[in-house]
């Protein structure tokens, strides 16, 4: 039903609220502005949490398709937990595009850079979005569960080779290591401690909202499960001459008619 | 049967069919080629660029056709039931997917010689090194239609599949896209010696997914 | 004994929807059983059930003994489908069609060709799937079916589209496998043309098995190859099937 305990769950979501609200005391004015980047360089307490979350829910995506498909871990919760994983990544990714986007905007004045990293990131946004794509197309339950599992590991695959291939492309270009606003920002004392507060409040986030995820995901099945059983019912009840599937009210009493057991 | 064997006889079977049809010379061709037509609009000849950016845009006319060559294969085994008919044959799914992309890939072949003749007199290029253009080109191949029967049989049959197929395909490819286009700008004007690193990559990225097929599509072809 | 087809509790979802709502069914050695019911019943996903080219949802489904859904590749070596669709390829011709599902099976050329002969399309060897008529397309159909060699014969409304040719093949067919000991199931709506064939007739409706009748079967097991007149089927008792084709016109 859920992956946290009810009470497990409200902790969390209070702790995730005061570590976010931290972060933004924190990163807006807790620490101090850089050297080089003036203000912009705050963006990094959002960008670099985002970004680890986005991998971070992709490997959960990878991790419980693996599940999904050994048959000693077999189970639908698997299914669910990488669908619901790969849409938190997804969103991850889209807020690492975007304030990576806005930094450079305001560091380097440009709204896109050929940086490895962003580059990768871009990539991975479409691999995942593919994905869900794909998820979303109908499919029997049992075999359509094994599908997303299959192509979620095809995919998965591909993110060190695509991560090494564009790392490699942009270090063969002068221009390549301009744009790395974490490089050449200095890390250390509050900025850093600010960091991990980040990275702690984001996946935080992402557990929370997992387990919501995740539990919406378990009603879903839960109603389609009751859906088919009314649509069972209503299929049987046509030998009866009662009219067409879709009517949700089961036939007066059990099938007279006699089945025979050949 | 073995394996190989059925392998085999799938792709002769692809073969043959594309031999009497003659789908991608007729349609498949002429798209690659007005494919770079376009190209050469956008980027106008009498500035000079084509020649220095004729690598990346052959490969990326060659993708553009793989997706239609890669629909077409499966779309054949959707007329007349014809998947279900090999699913009840007892042929192994990894024959299956090696015969198709074995088919797919000599498809691209022929795709890329002729296109890469169109490139060569329309865009102006200088050849330095035939062996790093084949090389490349053959591991570039073997890449994209490993990937592509893969990811081809996950779109086949479904309503979505002509739209689903490039947003699945096309980002699992970039290694292959910045691995082709870099290995052919050192084989076309440039030191082939720093091509062969990235052929080592294609090479990598084909073995990885011709791996992968054999293991996973026979059940991605059963399922629906 | 041990029937070659057992299914039980089995439900099938087809795009959501429940087209086998609980059915138990079982088909022995030597049975031609026909399914009839009304249209969306599920004879057809009955059919591909058994098959394994429909999805299992719940119940078991088994042919000669292996589970149809956990050993899918053994369980079909021995069973054939013929339904609406083909399975051939519209650019390669009745013959290419033949061999390549010969060859897909472990059989030879020469199993296609024997084929080729028995459908009474030696002459349409060379033209495209494509180019065939529809009635000869369901007659290829049937022999892409011959040359699996199968015991178990799922027909799926096979007398739709077929010439007179083509339905004293069929006719020959069922009575041939029911003989030598393999089993047919057979749904169709065609009453007339089934019911003389039929050892038993099971109904389906709602995606389940209403009922079950044993009727006695084609009285000529063995096919026939003495040339003769058109010959009636004989003592059927059901309401008068049509004679059977004669002999001459089979072997034209």
């Amino acid at each position: 039903m859920r992956l946290l305990h009810p009470r497990v769950a409200t902790v969390l979501g209070w702790l995730t609220l005061v570590s976010l609200v931290a972060l933004a005391l924190f990163g807006l004015w807790g620490a101090p502005p850089d050297e080089v980047q003036g203000d912009a360089q705050r963006l990094m307490y959002l960008h670099v949490p985002t970004a680890w979350l986005a991998y971070l829910a992709f490997f959960i995506t990878a991790l419980a398709s693996a599940l999904y498909l050994w048959p000693r871990t077999r189970a639908q919760t698997w299914d669910r937990m990488a669908g619901a994983s790969a849409e938190l990544g997804v969103l991850f990714t889209g807020l690492t595009l975007f304030v990576g986007s806005l930094w450079g905007r305001a560091v380097w004045g440009v709204w896109w850079a050929w940086d490895a990293r962003l580059v990768t990131t871009a990539v991975l946004f479409f691999l995942y979005l593919g994905y869900l794509a794909l998820r979303h197309t109908a499919a029997d339950p049992v075999s359509g569960a094994r599908r997303n599992a299959v192509a979620a590991l095809i995919v998965f695959i591909d993110v060190p080779i695509v991560h090494f291939s564009v790392e490699w492309w942009r270090t063969l270009h002068q221009q390549a290591t301009v744009f790395n606003p974490e490089l050449s920002a200095e890390i250390g004392g509050v900025m850093a401690w600010t960091l991990w507060l980040g990275v702690l409040a984001f996946t935080l986030l992402y557990v929370y909202l997992l387990d919501r995820r995740y539990q919406l995901a378990t009603l879903e099945d839960e109603l389609d499960a009751d859906g088919l059983d009314a649509a069972i019912v209503a299929r049987i009840a046509e030998a009866d001459g009662t009219p067409a599937p879709g009517r949700s009210e089961p036939p007066g009493g059990p099938m007279t008619t006699p089945v025979s057991a050949p | 049967m073995s394996v190989l064997a059925d392998a085999g006889l799938v792709a002769a079977k692809d073969l043959r069919i594309e031999a009497r049809s003659r789908v991608t010379l007729a349609q498949v061709l002429p798209f690659g080629i007005i494919v770079l037509l376009l190209f050469a609009f956008a980027l106008d000849p009498d500035r000079g660029r084509l020649a220095a950016v004729a690598p990346g845009l052959f490969w990326v006319a060659v993708m553009l056709a793989a997706l239609l060559a890669i629909g077409r294969s499966f779309a054949i085994e959707q007329l007349h039931g014809a998947r279900d008919g090999l699913r009840l044959s007892g042929i192994d799914g990894a024959a299956v997917f090696l015969g198709k992309a074995a088919a797919i890939a000599a498809q691209l072949a022929v795709l890329e010689v002729l296109l890469g003749l169109g490139v060569a007199a329309l865009y102006g290029v200088d050849v330095t090194s035939v062996v790093v253009l084949v090389a490349a080109g053959m591991a570039a191949t073997a890449g994209l239609a490993a990937t592509g029967t893969l990811f081809g049989v996950l779109a086949a049959g479904l309503r979505l599949r002509e739209t689903l197929l490039p947003l699945l395909l096309l980002p699992v490819i970039t290694p292959v896209m910045l691995g082709a286009t870099r290995a052919f700008e050192s084989g076309l004007g440039g030191d082939p010696a720093e091509g062969w690193p990235w052929i080592a990559l294609l090479g990598a990225f084909a073995g990885l997914y011709l791996a992968v097929g054999v293991l996973a599509f026979g059940s991605l072809w059963e399922d629906a | 004994m041990m029937p070659l087809v057992h299914l039980r509790s089995v439900v099938s979802l087809i795009g959501g929807f429940p087209a086998l709502a609980g059915v138990d069914f079982d088909a022995r050695a030597g049975e031609v059983v026909l399914i009839t019911g009304p249209n969306g019943a599920g004879k057809t996903t009955l059919l591909r059930v058994i098959a394994g080219l429909a999805p299992v949802l719940r119940g078991e489904v088994m042919v000669e003994g292996r589970d149809v859904v956990a050993d899918r590749t053994a369980a079909r070596r021995s069973l054939a489908l013929v339904a609406h669709d083909t399975f051939c390829y519209d650019d390669l011709t009745a013959r290419e069609n033949l061999r390549f599902a010969a060859r897909a099976s472990g059989r030879d050329r020469a199993a296609a060709d024997a084929a080729l002969e028995r459908c009474g399309l030696t002459r349409q060897a060379r033209v495209t799937h494509g180019g065939l008529s529809a009635g000869q397309r369901r007659r290829l159909a049937l022999g892409v079916a011959l040359v699996r060699e199968p015991t178990l014969w799922l027909l799926d409304e096979p007398h739709a589209g077929l010439d007179a040719h083509g339905r004293a093949l069929l006719d020959d067919i069922v009575t041939g496998a029911a003989g030598s000991g393999g089993t047919v199931v057979l749904a169709s709506h065609e009453l007339g043309l089934a019911r003389p064939l039929a050892t038993r007739e099971v109904t389906l409706a709602g995606g389940r098995v209403t009922s079950s009748t044993d009727a006695p079967g084609p009285t000529d097991p063995r096919p026939s190859t003495t040339p003769g007149d058109g010959r009636d089927a004989g003592g059927t008792g059901s309401a008068g099937g049509p004679a059977k084709p004669s002999e001459r016109e089979r072997a034209r």
